[in-house]
């Protein structure tokens, strides 16, 4: 087992970065997940631990040591592929020996090891059928157990739960997490599914146009988000982002009325947030949907548009004004409004996080 | 488009029965069956016409001499002439010539594995300059019929030495620009992802070629294998022009061309030495029947 680090590596695609001096550290024994968007570099920063990529720039570290030179099969890493990567026309029980053929374990040992693996992940009973004969989740744990079997000093999961239905990857993501933990093994795992990563992960890391947006534990970048962008992309929904303006004239008078200006009414800034909103030009505050409720003392208001019924939980989409749209969660036990009403949304004190309007960088606001 | 479906919900209340969607007015059952009736008729016709010659061979090489002359000649052997065959290989040498043929066609087939394989995995797998500028040049020796090169590569035979040798005989073949093709189709259909994990498992390219690579082109091995192995064995210009009498590395097409000029100038025989020539060509197509087809119709479904 080893720590993983990034330093300054950027990795480029005809010109364009796809991973941008990334900075990272994955202590030893940790599972960091690397989230975001399609295309937002989280796959090509594994991809550079492994060795698939070459960086540009910079380098990849694992145990300490610099890899950048080092040949993948040499950095001792073990990759579960979103296709799982399969050989399909060997059976399971060769298909997790695979990698102990060509490290010399004599066929004694390798039928031992793979049998104990095999039993710790249930594969037991498969292990003569070829892949194609498996189910989704099958497949995925086989997967797994290949990287596991040669005991690496990491783990590197692309997305590996993104093709098994909802039910089976709520299964396989606390497998996962319990493999991991009783392993202790150092993992890096790609998703870009916010659920994933926050129930995952010991900390994450949010990439965007490959650069490296925040990096904490995941209530720390869902209580407080470095950027509009982490905001909006944890929680689901995410955070509701509103334009505002400061309502009085002077730095002075926003801190006294603590309010912020935006379509449809005004929200309280905290003590924290105004204060961090006198500063800026323009503002954007944003608003987490569990902060906010329908009552007829609301501050804001707005039109029902899309009601969503999600169990236990309603989601109501509502327009304020002409532009802005924002997401209300409330408890399905609570009257709920038709689509067209009018109504008024009373925003939670202490909850407005306060943005600046261009970069959307974080000022102020609870946490 | 059809205004009877498209349209069905505007028209409810207007008289008409609404199509079952997704079914073709006027197919019914009793046309279904007339289809099939066509389709079979014309594979029988299909295969009668494929089929006859080679009955025809078969069956005339079992008549008596008198019966060959007679028109039309008789469609069943009533009284098979087997001695034919064996006057066919003893007098015609037929013994030599199919061990030559078969010495000839197991060199050109091998070879052309072996340099398929390898080129097909380079233009699949591998990075280098001019890679696409290659592949074409690649392809395009398949425009170019055998025959236009047939002088220079007699020429070069022959200034090497190696006329009425195997290597005259097989050299010019080793190589296959079909071959390539095939197989590089083969390994790009082989996801990038399979190749990484071997890598990453600790398996270099040529591990990765003979452990994974190979054993999924499977098909399109065999179907390059059956194809050079019907294209070496029914050569007849090449080995006419590079082998002469003597040394004997004959093979057994220009073998039967000789058995017709023999004393035992007889139409029968001939034919027979024909369908002995014939026979390993059919053991190999009944055996390789498979996966022959599922070559020919590799990239038609998913």
């Amino acid at each position: 087992m080893a720590d993983v680090a990034f330093r300054g590596a950027t990795r480029r695609f005809g010109g364009r970065p796809a991973v941008e001096r990334l900075d990272l550290e994955v202590a030893d024994g940790e599972l960091l997940v690397l989230l975001g968007p399609s295309g937002c570099g989280k796959t090509t920063a594994l991809r550079m631990v492994a060795g698939l990529e070459e960086p540009d720039e910079g380098e990849i570290l694992i145990g300490g040591r610099v890899v950048n030179d080092v040949e993948p099969k040499d950095r001792d890493v073990a990759m579960v592929f979103q296709s799982y990567a399969l050989y399909p026309h060997l059976n399971v029980e060769h298909n997790i020996e695979f990698p102990l053929r060509r490290r010399g374990v004599d066929a004694q040992r390798r039928r031992q090891t793979v049998r104990e693996v095999a039993a710790s992940l249930g594969l037991q009973e498969l292990l003569a059928r070829k892949p194609r004969e498996l189910s989704g989740g099958q497949r995925q744990r086989v997967a797994l157990a290949r990287a596991i079997v040669r005991q690496p000093r990491a783990f590197l999961m692309d997305e590996p739960l993104s093709n098994l239905d909802a039910a089976l990857r709520l299964q396989t993501r606390a497998d996962i997490v319990a493999l991991q933990t009783r392993l202790g093994t150092t993992t890096l795992y790609v998703t870009h599914d916010q659920v994933e990563a926050m129930t995952m992960g010991h900390r994450i890391a949010v990439l965007d146009h490959g650069v490296l947006q925040q990096v904490g534990p995941p209530h720390a970048l869902y209580d407080r988000p470095a950027n509009l962008f982490v905001a909006k992309f944890l929680g689901s929904p995410g955070m509701n982002a509103l334009p505002a303006t400061l309502e009085g004239t002077t730095a002075h008078a926003a801190r006294v009325a603590r309010v912020a200006r935006v379509d449809g009414g005004h929200v309280p800034l905290g003590d924290d947030g105004a204060a961090a909103a006198g500063q800026a030009a323009s503002l954007v505050v944003g608003v987490r949907p569990e902060h906010l409720a329908l009552s007829p003392s609301g501050t804001l208001e707005a039109k029902v548009l899309l009601v969503e019924l999600l169990g236990a939980d309603v989601h109501v989409l509502c327009q304020l004004g002409d532009q802005t749209k924002l997401v209300v969660r409330q408890d399905a036990s609570a009257p709920r409004p038709a689509i067209g009403d009018g109504v008024r949304i009373v925003v939670a004190s202490g909850s407005v996080h306060v943005f600046t309007g261009g970069s959307g960088a974080r000022l102020g606001g609870p946490g | 488009m059809r205004p009877d479906s498209s349209s069905s919900f505007g028209e409810r209340g207007s008289g008409r029965r609404p199509e079952h969607p997704g079914r073709r007015p006027g197919r019914r059952p009793g046309r279904r069956r007339w289809r099939l009736a066509a389709r079979y008729t014309l594979l029988t016709i299909g295969a009668l016409v494929v089929l006859a010659p080679l009955y025809l061979t078969v069956v005339s090489s079992l008549l008596p001499p008198s019966a060959l002359a007679e028109r039309p000649p008789p469609l069943f052997p009533l009284d098979p002439q087997w001695h034919d065959y064996a006057v066919a290989w003893s007098q015609g040498d037929l013994g030599v010539y199919l061990r030559n043929s078969a010495i000839q066609t197991a060199i050109i087939v091998c070879g052309q594995l072996v340099t398929s394989v390898l080129a097909g995995y380079a233009f699949a797998f591998l990075r280098f300059p001019f890679k696409r500028a290659l592949f074409v040049v690649f392809l395009a020796t398949l425009m170019i019929p055998f025959e236009v090169t047939l002088v220079t590569n007699t020429q070069t035979i022959s200034e090497l030495g190696w006329y009425n040798t195997f290597a005259g005989l097989t050299v010019p073949f080793l190589a296959t620009g079909v071959g390539t093709f095939l197989l590089r189709q083969a390994f790009l259909q082989i996801p990038r992802d399979l190749q990484e994990a071997a890598t990453l498992d600790g398996y270099g390219r040529l591990r990765f070629l003979l452990r994974i690579a190979l054993p999924l082109a499977r098909p399109a091995l065999a179907a390059l294998g059956v194809f050079s192995f019907l294209a070496a064995w029914n050569q007849y210009l090449w080995p006419l022009v590079v082998t002469g009498s003597g040394n004997g590395v004959r093979t057994v097409q220009i073998g039967l061309k000789l058995l017709q000029g023999t004393e035992v100038s007889r139409t029968d025989v001939a034919l027979a030495g024909t369908v002995i020539a014939v026979l390993p060509l059919l053991v190999l197509l009944v055996v390789f029947q498979k996966q022959l087809v599922r070559s020919l119709t590799a990239g038609a479904v998913k």
